[in-house]
């Protein structure tokens, strides 16, 4: 319990940490992208022990699905401007996810050292 | 009765329900297009309808579940932290290739979405469309988009990436496993790390670190885009 309690303390520290920086560059990255950097960076150096958050950041990414789902309703009253440019949302989503798909691989493995 | 309907009792037990209903038939069917995220707003959106919950009352009772995705997104520091051993002696080209794969999937979605036209709501929407949908929706919300869209987006592109991306790399004869686990995080996130995982262990392992990079990578990379596009 305790262990889990200072998990929790952690995780809320750096996404408030995030925050206020995020704040003071007029919200150039959200808080909560530069509260994970800080948290990879803490593990990195030790600052911050592995074991000391793992259970509760495990809890939080694997039921991560589950918090997009508030936004996801909000389809209701978005659809009407989703259903008029559906064309251009199908042709931009397949088109550039193949891209990424392809640059991302190509270039990786040209340059990557081989296993 | 209007009071119970609308208090967090009622709407978080809903949300966790059809959200569970989707686990339970995701977990049965096994396939991306079974994504608990798509079955579970399936069943969510007619219950609301026909209960006559409107929007900003689901909202305002499900606001502890959105609140939940700030401390995810840091939590993913961790997993990134696990993960980052597989990658050491790759760094800079996994760097420089994901960097690139995020400029061009911002900058193709940009191009597309001008091309048909598309209000400038439907682009900043469209614009993290491969990244992890918690950080894609903070993305679309500070550029004025529909976080709705890009939810929905980000999942459906999750899905295409994971269902074609293997037979795709194949296609482009991308070959390292290093290159395959990394271009199907980047391009597809968790859906399509959870497919590189059955690729093998190492393509798993780089796709699930591919997430967090191209979340932050785009997360720099966007704002730089759209102050030389919509000024």
């Amino acid at each position: 319990m305790a262990q889990s309690l200072k998990g929790i303390l952690i995780i809320l520290a750096f996404l408030a940490g995030g925050e206020l920086i995020s704040w003071t560059i007029n919200h150039f990255v959200p808080g909560n992208v530069i509260g994970m950097v800080l948290l990879f960076v803490a593990l990195q150096t030790g600052i911050v022990k592995g074991n000391s958050v793992g259970k509760v950041a495990d809890l939080l990414t694997s039921n991560m699905a589950i918090m997009f789902l508030p936004a996801g309703v909000g389809l209701m009253v978005a659809y009407k401007i989703v259903t008029a440019n559906l064309v251009a949302i199908v042709f931009g989503s397949v088109i550039s996810t193949l891209l990424v798909l392809a640059f991302v691989g190509k270039m990786q493995d040209r340059w990557g050292k081989k296993q | 009765m209007r009071d119970i309907l609308t208090s967090e009792p009622f709407i978080l037990s809903l949300t966790i329900a059809c959200y569970y209903v989707g686990t339970l038939v995701n977990n049965w069917a096994k396939k991306p297009y079974t994504n608990p995220l798509l079955i579970s707003l399936i069943l969510i959106i007619p219950i609301l309808l026909i209960l006559d919950i409107d929007y900003e009352a689901y909202s305002k009772g499900s606001h502890i579940i959105s609140f939940m995705l700030g401390p995810a997104v840091v939590a993913l520091g961790y997993t990134l932290h696990k993960q980052i051993d597989y990658i050491r002696d790759n760094v800079r080209s996994i760097l420089i290739s994901v960097a690139v794969g995020s400029i061009v999937g911002v900058v193709s979605v940009l191009l597309i979405c001008s091309l048909f036209g598309s209000p400038k709501e439907i682009m900043v929407s469209m614009e993290p469309k491969s990244v992890t949908t918690p950080i894609a929706i903070g993305l679309s919300e500070r550029s004025g988009g529909i976080p709705s869209l890009t939810a929905i987006v980000v999942v459906i592109c999750g899905i295409l990436g994971s269902v074609v991306g293997p037979w795709f790399l194949d296609t482009i004869k991308v070959k390292s496993q290093v290159a395959r686990g990394l271009a199907m995080g980047a391009a597809a996130h968790g859906i399509g790390t959870s497919r590189a995982i059955q690729m093998g262990q190492v393509e798993g392992a780089v796709a699930g670190m591919a997430i967090g990079l191209m979340g932050v990578l785009t997360a720099v990379v966007i704002p730089i885009i759209e102050s030389f596009v919509f000024e």
